[in-house]
């Protein structure tokens, strides 16, 4: 059986990022507390997988403040929702031709 | 269905491993779930729901047969039963207070057994879309009482309750959308035949709440 692993990228190999990919294509805006609700890592694991998609290009990073408190929310950028869906049509067609 | 899927281990069972065969299926199940969990509340509770229905009847049976509270004009035309009126104002209130209590207790309580935080940006996205129909529908069934339009109550409270569901229900379950509707058919039929206010109000907070609670129940909660 031949598979194809065009289009699969490899940001997305780790479970982590594609979920924190997933959380993100479907909500606007979240911060890094409402982000870490759905997930059940530390801080410093989902800070490093955040870091890992920013350097990538991924997701952008918006800083504010709340008061006197820095806010830091997260958001796709164009290029990792093109490289989200490219990624979830690519699973499709392997998990057509497994068939 | 459980639609908590347990994220511990996440990292260790990656799908690329080499000599083991990439499960391509799990990984689009993995992005759904994420996806659904991230945008919907999902803790919901049944069993709340029955809880408000049962409560709501009991309101309802208490209004009717103790206080004698059944209008059948828009307004009220005499004084008199004005204390009997806070009477059927304060068996409402413990209504709500009850139903809402059951229904955060429940919710919590399911949201700590699947292992999801309780309050989450999903929960504050529920709270956000009932808050601004069920605040309108508050203020204006307190400007009808003072006006003694007491009889546009139980219309109104069905209504805006329907809305607050109608609005609610794309971020939680999709039946929550019929129920909604259901309300909203209920509280303008009232609205027109002044005289079923109450016998809707029964129907729409008791046994709308009863059924829906049992179907969720049965659906999500095996």
């Amino acid at each position: 059986m031949k598979i194809s692993i065009d289009g699969l990228h490899k940001a997305f190999e780790n479970r982590i990022r594609l979920g924190i990919m997933s959380v993100l294509a479907v909500n606007d805006m979240l911060d890094f507390n409402s982000l870490k609700d759905f997930f059940d890592i530390t801080d410093g694991k989902l800070a490093s997988n955040i870091k890992a998609l920013e350097k990538e290009g991924f997701i952008n990073v918006k800083k504010s403040f709340i008061g006197k408190k820095p806010n830091t929310r997260y958001y796709m950028s164009k290029k990792g929702k093109k490289a989200f869906d490219d990624h979830l049509k690519a699973l499709e067609q392997l998990l057509k031709s497994q068939k | 269905m459980q639609i908590s899927i347990p994220f511990i281990n996440f990292e260790m069972q990656s799908t690329f491993i080499m000599n083991e065969k990439p499960d391509y299926a799990r990984d689009i199940t993995e992005i759904r779930s994420m996806m659904e969990r991230s945008t919907k509340f999902l803790s919901l509770s049944g069993l709340a729901g029955i809880m408000a229905g049962i409560y709501a009847l009991a309101g309802a049976f208490v209004s009717y047969q103790v206080l004698d509270f059944n209008p059948d004009k828009l307004a009220e035309g005499n004084t008199e039963t004005d204390g009997a009126l806070w009477k059927i104002v304060g068996v409402a209130v413990v209504v709500l207070v009850l139903a809402l209590g059951t229904a955060i207790y429940l919710s919590w309580k399911k949201a700590v057994k699947s292992g999801e935080k309780f309050y989450n940006a999903t929960t504050r996205r529920v709270i956000s879309a009932m808050l601004a129909p069920l605040v309108t529908g508050g203020v204006l069934m307190l400007a009808l009482f003072t006006k003694g339009l007491t009889g546009l109550m139980a219309p109104c409270s069905l209504i805006f309750y329907g809305l607050a569901l109608y609005n609610t229900s794309k971020f939680t379950y999709d039946e929550v959308k019929s129920m909604g509707l259901i309300e909203i058919a209920l509280g303008l039929i009232s609205t027109y035949f002044v005289g079923l206010g109450l016998l809707c109000w029964a129907l729409g907070f008791g046994v709308v709440h009863i059924i829906y609670g049992i179907y969720l129940h049965y659906k999500y909660e095996r």
